[in-house]
């Protein structure tokens, strides 16, 4: 039902100069995705790289806390970069992504995702050495990576079958 | 000679499959694109490393040994994906002009990691800091990045200039 009434909304936002502009110009959506895709890029390898360490994979010569606050600010910093190359590839075909539930989907794996990377970074600011405190502490740890893996995978895979599946 | 291979590899069952079913090629597709995604996302941790943009108090030589691994892996996985999306319109994709740029710069970010790791790497164990990396070091890493940026551009406009779902 929800989707009923994204529909004139929708095509509100395909009748906008913004979206004309990006639709018109060939260039434009490729372009935007592969700024899209990119920022994608290092969003998943820093969550990786943490991940990875958090599971006790890869090399051992720095603690957590060390590989964290090398590779935290990358999964948040390319996030408005996303958002923007996002929201306007949603401009150039509002009904392609607003109304498709891969997209939702997608976006809902996201909030997941970053949620987990909170559990994993807001115990740090208190203690730089959390993750590395106790045995009890870093099985906690390998359990958040083993969540945020999969869930980051999902936004990704998500955000490719956007392109496959028809909007409602 | 070229084209009577494409054309095999076209025909072979496993190309068929991904060609007619329907949701083969998807699911490869989101398999190439999260590898890929690895890849630079990997390669750039080094690039921005050498250039002197991040990780500046940790060497180049930890960093590298730390991040490879991953890059590695990622690429098996991205080649072989590739792989099997590339035979599934084999004759296409190969005349693809799209296509033919984006495998000239991935050759091409192999020829600079080679020179690298043979000329300029050797004395890497000594870039302790970001200070300490030479100006050769950084535009080794210049060129990876800008390399690897154009790689992903040249797969997704792939997508724009053959008949498939962007």
């Amino acid at each position: 039902m929800a989707w009923l009434s994204l529909e004139p909304f929708c095509r509100w936002l395909a009748g906008t100069p913004v979206s004309q502009t990006i639709q018109t110009i060939e260039w434009i959506i490729p372009a935007l995705q592969t700024v899209h895709i990119l920022a994608v890029a290092c969003v998943v390898t820093s969550a990786l790289m943490i991940d990875l360490r958090l599971l006790g994979l890869g090399r051992h010569d720095q603690p957590v806390a060390a590989i964290a606050r090398r590779f935290l600010p990358f999964i948040w910093w390319p996030l408005p970069v996303l958002a923007a190359t996002g929201a306007l590839l949603i401009a150039a075909e509002p009904a392609r992504s607003l109304r498709n539930p891969v997209f939702l989907l997608k976006m809902e794996l996201l909030v997941l995702a970053a949620g987990i990377t909170l559990l994993c970074q807001i115990p740090l600011r208190r203690n730089a050495a959390f993750w590395d405190l106790s045995a009890g502490r870093r099985r906690l740890g390998r359990l958040i990576a083993l969540a945020s893996l999969p869930a980051w995978i999902g936004v990704v895979f998500a955000g490719r079958w956007i392109a496959y599946i028809q909007g409602v | 000679m070229l084209d009577t291979f494409l054309q095999a590899l076209q025909g072979s069952s496993i190309a068929t499959a991904i060609r007619e079913g329907e949701r083969l090629f998807p699911w490869i597709e989101c398999l190439h694109v999260l590898a890929l995604a690895i890849v630079v996302g990997s390669i750039a941790t080094v690039d921005l490393r050498l250039i002197g943009l991040a990780s500046r108090d940790r060497g180049v030589a930890q960093v590298t040994a730390a991040v490879l691994p991953v890059t590695w892996s990622a690429f098996a996985c991205a080649v072989i994906s590739g792989g099997l999306l590339f035979s599934s319109n084999a004759t296409t994709y190969g005349h693809n002009v799209y296509f033919q740029v984006k495998m000239a710069l991935i050759l091409l970010a192999g020829i600079n990691m080679g020179i690298f790791h043979l000329f300029v790497g050797r004395e890497m164990e000594s870039w302790r800091t970001a200070a300490l990396t030479p100006r050769r070091a950084k535009v080794a890493g210049a060129v990876s990045l800008c390399l690897w940026i154009a790689v992903v551009a040249c797969g997704r406009w792939i997508g724009f200039t053959i008949n498939t779902p962007t």
